[in-house]
């Protein structure tokens, strides 16, 4: 039993990976939570059910799904995050809120409140695997977690624009000093991570299905997840969703299902008093 | 001087002709048109509106015309207070009919019994009518009866040991406390109890847990929304065997095309209006939940759900019970509806009683089995 409990845990912590991955684009370069994060992950979802149920091919919905996320997200930094960006980050971070809440209305209005479904891309025979089993659609999650994080860690130490993140997230003045575009760097993390949310929302619509509302816990689990990996590190986001993952799986199977999210919280409060930063988070310089 | 004559007969003659057009006849509704409940008051307000229109089109009732107030408590039980309170005591309206949600209608109870006014809610727990209030009657079925229709046919299987799966919702929560009340009873015993958080995204933790206890010869899962479809998917993935079952509350195409191939096989209990086309002719509520049927999809052009029945019923008992009173006066009307025998509804047959305010049994649910995707009826 415990080989069915590690897979399952193992598919839940590939999601709240997945998620908990588009945190750290935007906490990196603005130290803001964007608690909209969770909203990418169900346009990704309820954009590509949508255009796959329009006959589109499935690649081509995902890729269009992933666009419109994008698109989302820069136009969410343009309008509201971006007009009050010398605010403190409480207040940006009360503005994802209100986004979030505006954008879960939208997507009630431009889809609808139905539940939907998206084929899983590897269709659905289950994997067996030492007695227990494993649906391919993970083995999907899993592998794109993995060249994410590769790619976003090429991102931010080898190119330009993710260096000049990095540089932004570090000291925003001496970056705009040094002829760092503070509003685009904005955009692009936006972009950027509602394009990560929005791909982790496709993958997971096979798996979960989706709704308009499932970005509220997908959000809040993927937050958890970022927090207890090291808020900032794309490795931390992703050994964090599967150890949360990992948590909550064995606590249904061993001690109670009715208690598995107190068990996974109450890990992350422990883990939070002796670990502050993380697993794999930098400790923050203070400044003298 | 003469036209102003003439204008005062007039004037008379109006007011005479006034008086004599019989007043309205006053229904009062408070619904959760909008809000996170919308689902249930939305057909709910439609089917209002048309069976009013409907039967002011044949005359009305007792020659009198029907008027409907409705008002939009989202929801809200509070919402729902101040508006039931309005309807009693500003529209002065001769009946109520509402609460989409059981919040919003044990809000209103306490107006209601106050008043001395007839109050026939539409939501769906058992405390609105346990233990019995003079006043208020409703019309959905339990999710008791719901549990008791399931267990009825796990016995007819053999089966003596179920586990038990169910969510964190509210429905959820309360039909897995009602089954557990109630499976003793059946000669069901559960041998596993497991639940689900809202928003979970792989249940194969928990399925794993029931396949492992020793004795399970069915599972029940009460739950509402995409748990139970991914149950279903989870359930096939670890290719357990012993039969599943679900609740009413994913009673809807939604459900099987969510779960796809792996809900092949899956038993739940239904209410008839879900399976009109399906009933054979002979069964006494085809002809009801046929018209129903055809009265609501032809005019909003959107599949009927139970929630919309549940008003038509509540609609109709009430004009039923106005009709074998012969006047509104309140106290009559409540001893009619109490008195209702035999009145066949898109919920079931109803045959209210001094203790039943409801007058719903188990025939009101239908067994299905999914087959080939689609809904076939349990014999």
């Amino acid at each position: 039993m415990i080989e069915q409990y590690l897979l399952s845990g193992v598919t839940t912590g590939a999601i709240y990976a997945l998620v908990a991955l588009g945190f750290t684009i935007i906490y990196n370069a603005s130290h803001v939570i964007n608690f909209a994060q969770g909203e990418f992950v169900m346009i990704g979802g309820m954009a590509s059910a949508a255009f796959f149920e329009a006959g589109i091919p499935l690649p081509a919905a995902v890729a269009l799904s992933i666009a419109t996320a994008t698109l989302v997200g820069v136009l969410l930094e343009k309008l509201a995050v971006g007009p009050a960006r010398e605010a403190s980050v409480v207040t940006l971070i009360i503005i994802t809120i209100g986004a979030s809440i505006l954008l879960r209305g939208l997507a009630t209005l431009v889809w609808d409140k139905k539940i939907h479904r998206v084929p899983a891309f590897s269709g659905e025979t289950p994997i067996a695997l030492g007695g227990a089993t494993l649906l391919p659609q993970v083995l999907w999650v899993l592998g794109v977690s993995a060249v994410a994080v590769a790619l976003l860690a090429w991102f931010f130490r080898r190119t330009l624009t993710g260096k000049a993140i990095l540089a932004v997230s570090h000291n925003r003045l001496a970056a705009r000093l040094m002829g760092i575009s503070v509003r685009r760097v904005l955009a692009v993390s936006f972009g950027l991570s509602a394009a990560l949310g929005a791909l982790a929302g496709v993958l997971i619509a096979p798996i979960a299905f989706t709704s308009w509302d499932v970005g509220v816990m997908l959000g809040l689990k993927g937050f958890a997840a970022a927090i207890l990996g090291g808020l900032g590190s794309s490795a931390g986001a992703v050994l964090g969703g599967l150890a949360l993952g990992l948590i909550e799986a064995l606590g249904a199977g061993y001690l109670s299902s009715a208690y598995k999210d107190v068990f996974a919280f109450l890990i992350i409060v422990a883990a939070l008093v002796f670990l502050p930063n993380g697993l794999l988070g930098r400790r923050a310089a203070e400044r003298v | 001087m003469f036209p102003r004559i003439v204008l005062a007969a007039l004037a008379l003659a109006l007011s005479a002709a006034l008086q004599a057009q019989p007043q309205p006849i006053r229904v009062g509704a408070f619904l959760s048109v909008t809000g996170p409940a919308a689902f249930l008051g939305d057909p709910e307000q439609k089917t209002l509106e048309l069976y009013v229109e409907k039967l002011n089109a044949a005359g009305g009732v007792l020659g009198r015309r029907l008027e409907l107030v409705v008002y939009d408590s989202a929801g809200d039980a509070e919402k729902a207070r101040g508006y039931v309170k309005r309807l009693i005591e500003q529209d002065k309206v001769d009946l109520l009919v509402g609460g989409s949600t059981t919040g919003e209608t044990m809000a209103a109870v306490p107006l209601a019994e106050a008043a001395g006014i007839p109050f026939v809610s539409l939501a769906g727990a058992v405390v609105i009518i346990e233990p019995v209030k003079k006043w208020v009657f409703k019309t959905p079925h339990t999710d008791r009866m719901a549990c008791e229709k399931i267990f009825v046919d796990m016995r007819a299987r053999g089966v003596a040991q179920a586990a038990l799966i169910s969510g964190a919702g509210g429905f959820d929560r309360s039909m897995r406390a009602e089954c557990l009340k109630v499976a003793g009873k059946h000669g069901v015993q559960i041998v596993a109890d497991e639940t689900y958080g809202a928003g979970d995204t792989d249940m194969t933790a928990q399925l794993a847990k029931i396949k492992g206890t020793a004795g399970v010869q069915a599972v029940l899962n009460a739950g509402f929304g995409q748990g139970p479809a991914i149950v279903t998917k989870n359930y096939r993935q670890l290719g357990i065997s012993a039969p599943l079952y679900q609740s009413h509350g994913v009673a809807s195409k939604q459900y099987v095309s969510l779960a796809g191939d792996a809900a092949e096989g899956v038993r739940l209990p239904a209410a008839a209006l879900l399976v009109a086309d399906t009933l054979p002719d002979a069964d006494p509520q085809k002809k009801v939940v046929s018209a129903y049927k055809r009265d609501y999809e032809g005019r909003f052009k959107q599949d009927v759900s139970t929630f919309g029945g549940h008003a038509y019923d509540g609609l109709m008992l009430a004009v039923e019970a106005i009709r074998r009173a012969g006047s509104t006066e309140k106290a009559k009307v409540r001893d009619a509806l109490e008195a209702t025998r035999g009145y066949v509804g898109t919920g079931g047959v109803v045959n209210m009683s001094a203790h039943d305010h409801m007058g719903l049994d188990l025939s009101a649910f239908r067994m299905l089995e999914v087959r080939k995707g689609d809904w076939t009826l349990v014999k």
